[in-house]
């Protein structure tokens, strides 16, 4: 454990560049993402316990902290997911992409297309904390 | 230009841990790194310790974190590194007394992938073995390497743990791998292809960015990983 904390502090602090924060957000979206898998487990056990324990557990959800807790865990999903493709594509064809510029390239792609995902998702999941609800089914007028 | 050098000191007769330093120099914009240290060793405080011999980026002696990134501390002027610049020690390796860390299990990790040719056969009567020039370029790159551990020392892999075999020891097993004249290939690829061996590098670069000899050290692991998934070097 003790080590397991002093690799974390040394990856904060090693000024690394593009990889190493690309690597560091890489871990944080994982964990994010088996987090959120914990917790549905919990939720969908929790409806054959009582009904009134899995209200509960969706009053939460549809609370403001668990709304910006989603927008981050879809932001580690996202960045998780064309990250992923980074990693596959610098493993699988190391002669083309294992350098430098096209690290650079593919991590810039990355993000672009992890903001292109993010954005509106987030948008549509922190706007019924300010009251606003831009629901898919809304949007299409359903 | 005078500037501030942020220091993280450790004495094993004095220091229960580390501690930061500070000290005040005045140097040229074109000065090492090394020559600031050495003013402070010098005419400040000899009881600063660190590894240093030729000075020139040849021998590997002076790794330390500058700024939060590995650097070789004769390979770094100071008009590129601020008016305060912070030195430690190398990461994930013990720290002996300042910068000095014991280098012995990274140079563990590096005997373990048997660095040297491997060619029972015997070799011709009158000449050297011939190689010709497309199998020399094969592993040119990974021929730099000056054991510096620069790399494996900013590899997160080897902070998490410590038996992690490290990017310095993969560059020196593509060397012989990928060389047509050693005859241990998989041999090494199966060291290799250890838990502790190729598949802990997590692509992150690191060792990249920070390589005093511009090794494409990514690109090398990577090709020792297809070597192993390919059963051999061949094609």
């Amino acid at each position: 454990m003790a080590s397991a904390v002093a690799s974390i502090w040394q990856g904060i602090t090693y000024r690394g560049k593009d990889g190493h924060y690309a690597w560091m957000l890489h871990r944080a979206g994982g964990l994010g993402i088996v987090l959120f898998l914990f917790l549905h487990i919990l939720d969908i056990f929790l409806v054959g316990v009582g009904e009134e324990i899995f209200e509960f557990f969706l009053f939460i959800y549809h609370s403001a902290p668990a709304k910006v807790f989603v927008m981050a865990l879809l932001f580690g999903v996202f960045f998780h997911a064309f990250n992923g493709v980074r990693i596959i594509l610098v493993d699988f064809w190391p002669e083309k992409f294992s350098n430098l510029k096209m690290q650079r390239t593919l991590f810039r792609i990355v993000v672009v297309m992890t903001l292109l995902f993010f954005i509106p998702t987030a948008i549509i999941t922190v706007a019924p904390i300010f009251g606003v609800d831009l629901a898919l089914s809304q949007l299409v007028g359903g | 230009m005078r500037v501030t050098l942020r220091i993280k000191r450790f004495n094993p007769e004095r220091d229960e841990k580390q501690h930061w330093e500070e000290h005040e120099v005045d140097v040229e914009p074109n000065d090492q790194l090394l020559d600031a240290l050495n003013k402070v060793k010098w005419y400040d405080d000899g009881s600063l310790t660190y590894r240093r011999s030729c000075a020139h980026g040849v021998c590997g002696s002076d790794a330390m974190v500058v700024n939060g990134r590995n650097r070789l501390a004769c390979k770094v002027l100071m008009k590129d590194l601020g008016k305060k610049v912070t030195v430690e020690p190398i990461r994930g390796l013990p720290v002996i007394k300042d910068m000095v860390v014991d280098m012995e299990p990274f140079f563990a990790r590096y005997r373990a992938v048997k660095p040297y040719l491997i060619n029972d056969n015997e070799p011709p009567a009158d000449r050297e073995r011939l190689q010709s020039i497309e199998d020399r370029e094969r592993f040119d790159d990974t021929t730099k390497c000056i054991l510096c551990a620069c790399c494996t020392t900013s590899c997160p892999s080897f902070w998490a743990n410590g038996e992690y075999v490290g990017p310095a020891a993969i560059v020196q097993a593509h060397r012989f791998i990928f060389d047509s004249r050693d005859m241990a290939v998989h041999e090494r690829l199966e060291i290799m292809n250890d838990t502790m061996g190729v598949w802990r590098c997590r692509t992150v670069f690191n060792c990249v960015e920070c390589c005093p000899r511009e090794i494409d050290i990514t690109r090398a692991i990577g090709e020792v990983k297809k070597a192993i998934l390919n059963g051999g070097v061949g094609g």
